[in-house]
């Protein structure tokens, strides 16, 4: 059995144009490991969902990708907000995004809509004025 | 699948060995091995950037010489709109197409006068509601390539239709078989004028499948220098000028493909960067409610190939002097909907260029090694040790093309241990010390 692979991203809250480069890098990883395309693609949208909400929310955080033998397990960890309400938030097109934010064409309400539906397994782990953990998982 | 025919080479005698095309190369397809550079096939995407970068004019493109009109009997010149925007002080495309003629061609077929054909087309496929959008033009075949080995899911998303300077090809073959019934195929000679390299692979390669009439791609450079000769020969006014309008003679720089569709929903971007952070941004459905993509790899659009002779933005205002008092499309369809032999019957296969092992344990394996190693190395990616990135280098090791004692910093460093676990300070406290030397230094006093 090979061993499981770790790769860690800090994510910049600063710059919303690097906004992605973790799901890029990650893609190009993916890639090389020969995974097939469907499964490269979810993991690459639903950590680039999430990242942008990092960067919008939580000034940023740490994301975490681990390659086991049955899946791909993709952790987001940031120190921000936290979420008041998961199931309100969970809703397609329910958005907190200021203006400017949305101005910028994010905050739209389809980031955590699209993590779940893009993964097979998601957990939010939130607790207010402290952060969020959201640990996604993609079978393989 | 065959092996691919690039049109990028190396003139290894020419080559230092500098570090400046490793680091530009977008897919890092380079390596500097035993002082020079070498390509790696299946990464190469025939973008040029290598050419446009070497200070030492070592990447050469590969191309047909001009001479090829002599190995038919009829031969027929498609020029790319890119070519017209090459000369100064020219106000008439006509002596252009004049002096084609003069330099031995039969005939001219403006790839122009077809790109108005696929635009006109283009606008009729993307009204339609099932096609995947945004459609991505298939004009640049360096990013078919790109999104060959990359992006196996905007594949769908690629434009059918052949690019113009196929249906230009076809359409020329057809006319010269009309105008000359005697000619059998392999006497009509169909050769393309390119500004770019990566035409010559897609034209190599057979991209085109089944439908690919060109015989020869000859580079717009050639071409250019060839023309001025006949043209200064001739000061009377040519008596025929372009069939090609606007739109047609738009497609050598950005936005002139999109603007064509006449639908304010599209993106035009060119520079390879920009277009791999447009692919990137499409394929993770950020980019949503466009209609059309067209990229380019070259800065400025056609006109920045690695083929031509211009400045990519001084070729693009005189191109805008040259159509300005053109019709906007004089070349119109025939037909309500897309000729079948307009379309791409090869489209394009995913071919990821970068795998680590066919066996997903053992690329598991090998991942883990290059991460462990990436940790051990300087991190400052200088391209000393002729891989463009530390990261790039840990791959070449585990891969087993490099050793860990290519990375200069770290032979550094245990040459810097080894003097001092010889108690010698440094190599110039050596020097100093030596009689010799402070001889020669006392006599020079």
């Amino acid at each position: 059995m090979a061993e499981n692979i770790r790769f860690h991203f800090d994510v910049d809250g600063e710059n919303f144009t690097s906004a992605g480069e973790a799901s890029v890098a990650v893609k190009k990883k993916l890639r090389q490991l020969g995974f097939p395309p469907d499964v490269i693609r979810k993991v690459s949208i639903a950590m680039y969902e999430g990242e942008i909400n990092m960067v919008i929310h939580a000034d940023g955080g740490t994301a975490d990708v681990e390659v086991t033998d049955d899946e791909i397990v993709i952790i987001l960890a940031d120190h921000g907000p936290g979420i008041p309400n998961v199931e309100m938030a969970m809703q397609e097109g329910f958005s907190t995004a200021r203006d400017n934010i949305r101005a910028l064409g994010f905050g739209a309400g389809m980031g955590l809509p699209n993590m779940k539906k893009y993964t097979d397994e998601m957990n939010i782990d939130t607790e207010v004025g402290v952060g969020t953990t959201i640990t996604m998982k993609v079978y393989l | 699948m065959a092996e691919y025919k690039h049109s990028v080479s190396l003139e290894v005698s020419k080559c230092k060995g500098c570090t400046t095309c490793l680091k530009r190369c977008p897919t890092e397809a380079i390596r500097i091995r035993d002082g020079h550079a070498v390509i790696h096939s299946d990464r190469c995407i025939d973008c040029g950037e290598c050419i446009k970068m070497c200070a030492y004019k070592a990447k050469k493109a590969v191309h047909d010489s001009l001479s090829c009109i002599e190995k038919y009997k009829y031969t027929v010149a498609l020029p790319a709109p890119s070519l017209y925007g090459q000369f100064d002080h020219m106000d008439n495309i006509g002596y252009i197409i004049r002096g084609l003629k003069d330099l031995g061609f039969d005939d001219v077929f403006e790839v122009a006068c077809a790109a108005e054909l696929v635009s006109a087309y283009t606008r009729l496929y993307i009204k339609r509601s099932d096609v995947k959008k945004p459609v991505i033009s298939s004009a640049c075949p360096t990013i078919s390539r790109m999104i060959s080995m990359n992006y196996p899911f905007l594949i769908d998303n690629v434009l059918p239709i052949l690019p113009p300077v196929d249906i230009a090809a076809y359409l020329a073959h057809e006319k010269a078989k009309a105008d000359h019934p005697e000619l059998s195929d392999e006497e009509i000679g169909i050769v393309f004028i390119s500004p770019c390299p990566a035409k010559v692979s897609y034209v190599k390669n057979d991209f085109a499948g089944e439908r690919n009439y060109i015989t020869d791609v000859v580079s717009v450079r050639d071409v250019y220098f060839a023309l001025l000769d006949v043209m200064k020969e001739r000061e009377d006014e040519p008596l025929e000028n372009t069939e090609s309008g606007m739109i047609g003679i738009g497609w050598a720089t950005t936005g002139g493909e999109s603007t064509a569709i006449f639908n304010e929903r599209y993106l035009a971007a060119d520079g390879i960067e920009n277009c791999i952070r447009v692919l990137d941004q499409i394929d993770n459905e950020d980019i949503t409610s466009l209609d059309f993509v067209e990229l380019n790899a070259c800065d400025g659009g056609c006109v920045g190939g690695a083929m031509t002779v211009a400045n990519p933005y001084i070729a693009q205002a005189r191109l805008q002097a040259l159509k300005r008092y053109l019709p906007v499309s004089p070349n119109r369809p025939a037909s309500e909907w897309i000729p079948d032999q307009y379309f791409n019957e090869r489209g394009i296969e995913y071919t990821p260029a970068t795998l680590l092992s066919e066996d997903r344990k053992i690329a598991r394996q090998m991942m883990q090694e290059i991460e462990s190693i990436k940790a051990s190395l300087p991190q400052i990616d200088c391209g000393s040790c002729g891989a463009p990135t530390c990261m790039a280098f840990a791959e070449d090791i585990v891969r087993g093309e490099a050793n860990v004692d290519d990375c200069t910093v770290i032979m550094k460093m245990l040459f810097h241990q080894y003097l001092a676990e010889h108690k010698e300070k440094s190599v110039l406290d050596k020097i100093a010390s030596d009689p010799i030397l402070n001889l020669k230094k006392e006599n020079a006093e």
